[in-house]
């Protein structure tokens, strides 16, 4: 591990995936420290929702490593990193639809070894935390979005992660919604000393959350670090925040 | 009156012991979303343990567990030998190897047993015969009726309350996710393949009871009833299956009683021709379960 990277930081380093050829990720070396929420950004196609695949093992690495808290992972074993320690949440919601919410829930507590009456109430917590109680015996397919999208994020939490990678959680809600998410996952890195990985399109909602970005373009990192400089770097401006950013500037 | 109660028990009986056939094979595809044609040898495998056991002594409900428990062993080592070394890769392997098992089990009975049918040992209360408002009707008939009540029971409480039946339908739903979510894979498939096994060793000691023998291709039939109730309730439903195989009987159960004498050899035809018709009135089976998931 590098000597000024904290031990109980996860840790993707030189990250190269490669599909049929197509380089999707080259080198990326990305670090989320416990308690930060950490912002993933670039444009479409870049590479960030790979980036996260390949942390939780679900695509083979052509180079690079992942380390969760000192813990070297395993090539290709999503159920081993999800047992160190790492949840995900998916661009497109996918929750065990034919269950309730409550049992979506408790499936990531029970999954990690924790007893039926215990995972039960830590579903009851955390969907009272996300304001989804009333709706706990309700069939997950019966939700609207915004709903599947907290649900998931609750179920990703009560397998007590030490970080939780989320991809878009906030793809589809309306903007009070949007805002009460910001305002549940602000809270989060503190109350669990969680680190969070967030990519997001919305410029705003990443500024709100994330004090670092991290940038990626066409599978490079192309800058990283506190978001007011990130903004002012040429390269971001140019791959990314594009012609409005020139404009604020 | 009193053949309406024949006719009832009949259904209730043969539909009970389709209904769990067809529930042991809908257990393994959805998770695994493919079909274990190696299901039917559970069957026979129950059937020549019972036979190998005749002449023991044993009391003969510890024969039928031990046959039970044969089944359930066959049933797990299906998914070792047939379904885990290839079942990352095509369909085609694994509907081959499921094949080939069910076949190297047959092979086996016809080489160390014989090809010849064998009688099972069953117990008095088999071919004793009970009336119930004038029907007179074997009591193996209500056993069947009632064991299918406990197992159906049995499994909804295993699906619905136990650590196992969240993750095992959390895995039907989506087995990829479940998989992410730590859920351990390879128990929860092997667990679908042991409920399998335990479902068909419950039925193959009623199926057998009716023959009172064994031979090598007895699971042709279950198998293939099985499958029909699954197609006809919905191959991703359990439920559905349930109600495909109780349909399937009173279908069966209806030809028998209305058939004249000499069409009854064409049964079978008339039972298709039933299934297709409902199939193309309801071509994903009478209850669509969860959306079709990626396979493991």
């Amino acid at each position: 591990m590098q000597a000024d990277i904290p031990t109980t930081a996860l840790l993707a380093s030189n990250i190269t995936v490669e599909f049929a050829g197509l380089r999707a990720l080259d080198g990326v070396t990305i670090v989320i420290n416990p308690g930060e929420i950490l912002g993933l950004i670039g444009p479409n196609g870049s590479g960030k929702t790979t980036l996260i695949n390949a942390i939780t093992g679900q695509v083979p690495l052509a180079t690079g490593q992942v380390t969760v808290a000192g813990d070297v992972m395993p090539l290709s074993a999503p159920r081993t990193v999800a047992l160190s320690g790492v949840g995900r949440t998916f661009q497109i919601v996918r929750l065990f639809d034919q269950l309730t919410v409550s049992e979506n829930v408790e499936t990531a507590a029970l999954a990690k070894g924790i007893k039926r009456k215990d995972a039960r109430k830590i579903a009851t917590e955390i969907l009272q935390e996300f304001g989804m109680l009333s709706r706990a015996e309700t069939i997950a397919a019966n939700l609207n979005y915004g709903d599947k999208r907290r649900v998931e994020i609750a179920r990703a939490l009560a397998a007590t992660p030490k970080f939780l990678l989320l991809d878009e959680p906030a793809a589809g809600m309306n903007e009070s919604e949007s805002q009460m998410l910001c305002k549940q996952l602000l809270e989060l890195p503190k109350q669990r000393n969680l680190g969070i990985l967030i990519i997001d399109h919305d410029m705003p909602l990443i500024s709100r959350l994330c004090d670092r970005v991290h940038v990626i373009a066409s599978g490079k990192t192309i800058a990283a670090g506190l978001i007011e400089n990130v903004r002012k770097d040429p390269a971001v401006i140019e791959a990314y925040l594009g012609s409005s950013a020139r404009q604020d500037a | 009156m009193t053949e309406l109660i024949q006719f009832v028990i009949d259904v209730l009986a043969l539909g009970g012991a389709y209904a769990l056939m067809a529930l042991g094979l809908v257990i393994v595809y959805g998770i695994l979303k493919l079909v274990n044609f190696a299901y039917g040898e559970l069957i026979m495998v129950a059937g020549y343990t019972l036979f190998l056991m005749d002449g023991t002594g044993l009391p003969w409900l510890v024969m039928a567990a031990v046959a039970v428990l044969m089944s359930i062993f066959f049933g797990v080592a299906t998914d070792y030998v047939a379904f885990r070394p290839v079942r990352a890769k095509s369909v085609t392997a694994v509907l081959i190897t499921s094949f080939a098992f069910s076949t190297i089990l047959q092979n086996a009975a016809l080489l160390f047993i014989s090809p010849r049918a064998r009688n099972i040992p069953l117990p008095d209360v088999f071919s004793t015969t009970v009336t119930i408002g004038g029907a007179v009707t074997p009591l193996r008939n209500l056993l069947t009726i009632a064991a299918t009540i406990v197992m159906l029971t049995l499994f909804t409480w295993l699906m619905r309350r136990s650590i196992l039946g969240i993750a095992m339908r959390a895995a039907a739903t989506n087995f990829t996710m479940a998989r992410m979510l730590g859920v351990p894979a390879n128990l929860i498939i092997s667990s679908a393949f042991a409920i399998s096994g335990l479902l068909a060793g419950v039925v193959s000691l009623f199926w057998l009871g009716r023959i009172g023998s064994v031979v090598p291709g007895i699971g042709l039939e279950p198998l293939l009833v099985a499958f029909i109730a699954t197609v006809i309730g919905g191959m991703r439903s359990v439920p559905g299956a349930v109600l495909g195989g109780f349909l399937l009987a009173l279908i069966d159960t209806s030809l028998n009683h209305i058939l004249p004498q000499d069409l009854l050899k064409f049964r079978d035809a008339f039972t298709f021709s039933f299934v297709i018709l409902i199939l193309l009135w309801k071509p994903d089976g009478l209850i669509k379960g969860p959306a079709s998931g990626q396979r493991t």
